[in-house]
């Protein structure tokens, strides 16, 4: 039944009223606004500073991680090596600005380069996976697989799965330091969102992100350098992820490669599936992605807040992921 | 002509290659280490590769539909604590109970996908995390002890005719599963599904069943792989089963087959496992050797390798068949 609406265009003078529609496009921003009502009357102490602090710290890893992820599900592919590749950057960190590495000539090098290469290191791994992706044409579910398992491996051989405890202010305020009253964190997190929004939506490379996601064949035929376009943003999902890493160790003052990003993929892709990014590819919304993990993060808080075992909190997440891809699903069919 | 004949032996390799590999590696540690194909290593090693095993031969039928089962981790998970909650009522209620948890998953995994719509990755995706969050809730966020008054623990930890009875599942599971693929209209048909799902649907073929059947499949041994889990090591374990998913989905692809659907082989799976498992084993007693010292991290970076090494030849094989085709 549904099926024969499709075969009609789409009446150009009323797709605003269409309720589905509607439904489809803001859905994720009415899910979020009616969380944030039922907080404000339900969740004691909820209109505080704290609690907004609480949760754009809890929120702020995913979300940078799951504006690469956006980009490189726009383009059709996805990246598993998400993880592993914070766990390499979080190794890698700690080892340096400790002078465990290579011996530094003052300790401000050392925090410099800190936060340089092991980005550049996750940037690397990246575009290696789109090296792959593009060159070998291994799909891209098996190609970041081999860094998804090999990328931790490498963490903790660096390491020798051991825990490095710090304490180097200067290193930590990327995860601990405050902005105008607002973590740091945050801000960093709100400046890749709208780097990357403007990226996709004003910019020729952004564009072509999503040619490529659309028609592969035809963005090729038209001389969109497809190869090209899927290494770069392979490779800018490997510098968010070491970005993240680098986070997650200085909020912890301790990197440990055994668990830095573990499960990190699925929490970026579910983010990326809530906000409405189109999972096989050509249509993506950073800032989706950005409201999907606050929705994500919201719903846990307030069952938690509430009493509820954070096991069941799991269960929930499940069914929004479910429900949000569902309603999507609708919308176009 | 010439072209043809180098062709088929590059697809010769692609289906073997797993298998001389295997005989490769069980060579070297023949050759170079003492007992390692002494009845004790090879004993142990396939009584706790089994659980694997059967994950994987689960995400092998998923697979060749062209479909993906992320959820079989934390199904594992989940029905080692239901067994392990039912191991005091004796040996068949545990079993049954956490092949019945699998079924669940599977049940409702078929459900997602197909009724709603929803692609594989994401749909198993969020059954993974329900099945993780009813595991950490039946078992209260702890590992949920097994009884040893009963009968259950010989699911892992027993032997028949002096072979681990676990391995004797996964044998039999893998047997059936060779069966079916190659000899039953339901294979085919899972053959044909990832082939061209719109071509078998137009030649009448239950797609739609099939496609249910290979999650709900998956989610039984999945199910299965959890009981004997609970049985070896005494414990339902909420938490355990993490990448499990993607080490099945590993072996799968080792065992080279392919991700796109339509095109795979159960014996594969089965040496992809075993493949995947031996390197551990390998390592241990090359650190016994002494010469070396490796940590057990470095495991993960040889599967990564190995996983690289394979898929590279693949997409080799792939592209030299499509020139030769064309």
């Amino acid at each position: 039944m549904a099926d024969t609406a499709t075969t009609l265009p789409p009446a150009r003078s009323q797709p605003r009223l269409d309720p589905r529609g509607v439904l489809t496009r803001y859905g994720a921003w009415v899910a979020l606004a009616l969380l944030i009502l039922f907080n404000l009357a339900f969740t004691p102490n909820f209109a505080t500073w704290q609690t907004l602090n609480v949760n754009l710290t809890q929120v702020c890893s995913i979300v940078i991680v799951g504006v690469g992820m956006t980009l490189v599900i726009a383009t059709g592919g996805i990246d598993l090596s998400v993880g592993s590749l914070m766990a390499i950057a979080g190794a890698l960190a700690p080892l340096i600005f400790l002078g465990n590495l290579f011996p530094l000539p003052h300790p401000y090098v050392g925090i410099a380069l800190a936060f340089v290469v092991p980005v550049l290191v996750a940037g690397a791994f990246g575009w290696f996976n789109g090296w792959l992706i593009t060159r070998l044409r291994i799909q891209p579910i098996i190609a970041t697989l081999v860094l998804f398992i090999a990328g931790r491996g490498i963490a903790q051989v660096m390491t020798n799965g051991n825990l490095q405890v710090f304490k180097v202010p200067e290193f930590q305020y990327i995860g601990l330091g405050r902005l105008f009253g607002l973590p740091f964190q945050a801000v960093l997190m709100v400046v890749i969102v709208l780097a990357a929004a403007w990226m996709l939506k004003r910019t020729v490379f952004g564009r072509q992100i999503l040619a490529v996601g659309g028609n592969e064949r035809a963005a090729r035929l038209s001389g969109i350098p497809v190869v090209s376009v899927k290494r770069r943003v392979y490779m800018i999902s490997g510098l968010l992820s070491g970005i993240a890493g680098l986070i997650v160790i200085a909020r912890n003052s301790a990197a440990d490669a055994n668990l830095v990003g573990l499960g990190m993929e699925l929490d970026a892709i579910a983010a990326v599936a809530v906000g409405g990014t189109l999972l096989t590819g050509g249509r993506a919304t950073v800032i989706g992605t950005l409201v999907g993990a606050l929705i994500i993060q919201l719903v846990r808080y307030t069952l938690l807040a509430n009493g509820v075992p954070d096991a069941a909190a799991l269960i929930a997440k499940a069914a929004i992921i479910v429900l949000a891809v569902w309603v999507q699903r609708q919308g176009r069919s | 002509m010439a072209r043809l004949n180098t062709a088929q032996l590059f697809r010769g390799v692609g289906r073997y290659g797993v298998l001389l590999a295997l005989l490769a590696l069980l060579l070297f540690g023949w050759l170079r280490y003492e007992n390692f194909l002494g009845s004790f290593n090879i004993l142990t090693v396939l009584r706790y590769n089994s659980m694997f095993a059967l994950v994987a031969l689960g995400m092998c039928f998923v697979i060749i539909t062209g479909g993906i089962d992320l959820s079989v981790g934390s199904t594992a998970a989940l029905g080692s604590v239901v067994a392990a909650l039912l191991s005091p009522y004796g040996l068949l209620p545990g079993l049954l109970g956490g092949l019945a948890a699998g079924l669940a998953v599977g049940l409702i995994n078929a459900f997602v996908i197909i009724r709603l719509n929803v692609l594989p990755f994401i749909a198993t995706l969020a059954t993974m995390l329900a099945a993780s969050g009813c595991a950490l809730l039946l078992a209260d966020n702890q590992s949920v002890s097994v009884s040893y008054d009963t009968a259950f623990i010989e699911i892992g930890q027993g032997d028949f005719l002096g072979f681990p009875i676990p391995a004797w599942i996964a044998l039999a599971a893998y047997l059936a599963g060779s069966l079916v693929l190659n000899f039953t209209a339901f294979g085919r048909t899972v053959l044909a599904v990832g082939g061209n799902e719109d071509a078998t649907r137009l030649m009448g073929l239950p797609t739609t069943r099939v496609k249910a059947a290979v999650y709900i499949l998956s989610g039984a041994l999945a199910g299965l792989a959890g009981v004997i889990l609970a049985a070896q090591f005494g414990a339902g374990q909420p938490i355990e089963g993490v990448g499990w998913e993607l080490f099945a989905i590993a072996s799968v692809v080792v065992g080279g087959t392919l991700l796109t659907g339509g095109v795979g082989s159960v014996g594969s799976t089965l040496a992809g496992v075993l493949l995947l498992g031996l390197i551990f084993n390998i390592l241990n007693f090359e650190n016994g050797l002494g010469w070396i010292s490796l940590s057990a991290y470095w495991q993960s970076v040889i599967r990564g390798a190995l996983l690289l090494l394979v898929v590279a030849i693949q997409a080799r094989l792939v592209a030299r068949t499509e020139e030769s085709h064309a």
